[in-house]
């Protein structure tokens, strides 16, 4: 049998050839720190992990993914030090199982949800706001999988809430994490998506569409809890960095992201 | 909540379409790969193989992008359906045809290509067309082939995730696959569902690769020719 012989000769020479040469993971001791990230934190958290590194020499790692499929990893053992969620649940149950220090939970920000239509769009979303869901120009939109996502759990929640959920629900398609909803939206395959603030609100974002930002009461609060993960050896780095993220300039680019930032802690005024 | 039937139903539509187009598409082209001799045959023949090293992530973007209605193959097909492609079974079914053509065409281009050449002569010398001798000779002689290539683009569509991933949009009974749905279970610590959807399968996987390499038992399909 040629052919399977030379299928097979192909997918074991894709085995050899891939992922013993890399020669990854030469420990940089305490210089290095892996983030397991909700993907609503792509761009802010990069911005506050680039200014950490100048002041203390200590690389952050961004690992980005949907909270529930992060916190999945963390309990099979995924090598993280911290988890940053898009919600207070994930970490609480990691904690719960002992995977990570309860003590060091932290609600470090409030999310925020926007409906976003392309920047070419016919949809006048600025005025209309969650009404133009019921458009019939609108034949797919995209959020992120409530199963494991919390940015997808508040769209539904926001649907439900002007009791659009119903009409609406054969329509919408679900991304992997809310990057992904929002890239639906971006390359043109759904016509509107339940995006996060932080996204649309970055650099790289900005004039690729409009956006309506779904009111605090249309959803319950996206409270975003961080964690050290127990298993982790650079403890002390970990805790260098939460320090650094409950600071005012750290505060400043969660705001600048769209984000609400919570009030510091009494102890620690 | 174990099984989840209707992923699964959809799943083997999706490898039964899928495959059944691979079949007639991958014909001629297996056909020309094994007969034609221009000189940049080899171009054609690496770009049929990419599949099978290209990441699913690659071929999904480039499949979303080229849907989408910023592309002129999406506006074109939103002007004629009222819609996009993404997030439909034909948007999958598209995107398991690139996947999966490989899986077709290498099996039926080694099985035509292994005919012996004299009975193709002979058979044109008995006044018979190219197109005759193809379907009287050709073909016959290469049934383990065929049946290899459409088991295997089966299997193979039976197990896409990352191009469905990227395209499909997770939607219930249209384009949540059974490797969706696994992943969706993991995600969600529901482990046992999981696991039985994955032991499912993994036995069809692997009754199907029995199947193809049963069928490519040179002993059974030649008989009594020793």
């Amino acid at each position: 049998m040629r052919t399977l012989r030379w299928t097979l000769l192909v997918c074991l020479l894709n085995l050899i050839a891939s992922p013993g040469f890399s020669a990854s993971g030469a420990p940089t001791a305490g210089r290095e720190l892996t983030v397991a990230a909700a993907a609503d934190l792509n761009f802010a958290l990069a911005e506050i992990a680039a200014s950490f590194k100048k002041q203390t020499g200590i690389t952050v790692k961004l690992s980005l993914g949907s909270s529930g499929a992060l916190a999945q990893q963390i309990h099979n053992g995924a090598p993280f030090d911290l988890f940053f969620s898009a919600d207070m649940d994930y970490p609480r149950q990691l904690a719960d199982a002992g995977q990570a220090e309860a003590s060091s939970l932290y609600r470090y920000a409030i999310g925020g949800l926007a409906l976003w239509v392309p920047a070419d769009s016919p949809l006048d979303v600025e005025h209309k706001g969650m009404n133009v869901l019921s458009d019939p120009a609108i034949k797919k939109i995209a959020i992120a999988n409530p199963q494991h996502a919390p940015y997808g759990r508040a769209a539904v929640a926001a649907m439900k809430h002007v009791q659009l959920y119903d009409l609406v629900s054969d329509r919408l398609v679900m991304g992997e994490n809310i990057s992904q909803a929002a890239q639906f939206v971006e390359s043109g395959n759904a016509q509107v998506g339940f995006v996060a603030l932080a996204h649309i609100t970055s650099p790289a974002m900005q004039g690729k569409g409009r956006y309506w930002q779904i009111p605090a009461e249309a959803y319950p609060p996206l409270e975003q809890g961080l964690v050290i993960i127990s298993r982790s050896r650079r403890k002390k780095q970990a805790a260098a960095f939460v320090e650094y993220i409950k600071s005012p300039e750290s505060a400043r680019v969660f705001s600048r992201y769209g984000f609400t930032v919570p009030a510091p802690s009494p102890e620690r005024k | 909540m174990a099984i989840d039937w209707q992923a699964f139903w959809l799943t083997l539509q999706l490898a039964a379409v899928v495959s059944a187009i691979l079949f007639g598409l991958g014909l001629p082209i297996a056909y020309w790969i094994a007969f034609s001799r221009w000189r940049w045959k080899f171009l054609v023949e690496a770009a049929v193989a990419l599949p099978i090293v290209l990441p699913p992530t690659v071929l999904g973007f480039y499949v979303l992008v080229a849907l989408g209605s910023r592309s002129p193959l999406g506006r074109w097909w939103q002007s004629l359906t009222g819609h996009t492609l993404a997030f439909t079974f034909a948007g999958l079914v598209i995107g398991s045809i690139l996947y999966s053509l490989p899986f077709a065409v290498q099996p039926f281009a080694a099985s035509f290509s292994s005919v012996d050449r004299k009975l193709m002569a002979a058979s044109a010398t008995l006044g018979a067309s190219p197109f005759r001798t193809f379907s009287r000779v050709v073909l016959p002689l290469s049934v383990p082939g065929l049946i290899t290539g459409i088991a295997l683009s089966f299997a193979h569509t039976m197990g896409e995730f990352g191009v469905v991933l990227m395209v499909g949009g997770n939607i219930p009974g249209l384009t949540r696959t059974v490797s969706i749905d696994i992943y969706d279970k993991v995600q969600t610590s529901n482990y046992s569902a999981a696991n039985e959807t994955a032991l499912l399968l993994l036995m069809l996987a692997f009754a199907i690769l029995s199947f193809v390499y049963a069928v490519n038992r040179k002993v059974w399909i030649i008989g009594p020719a020793r």
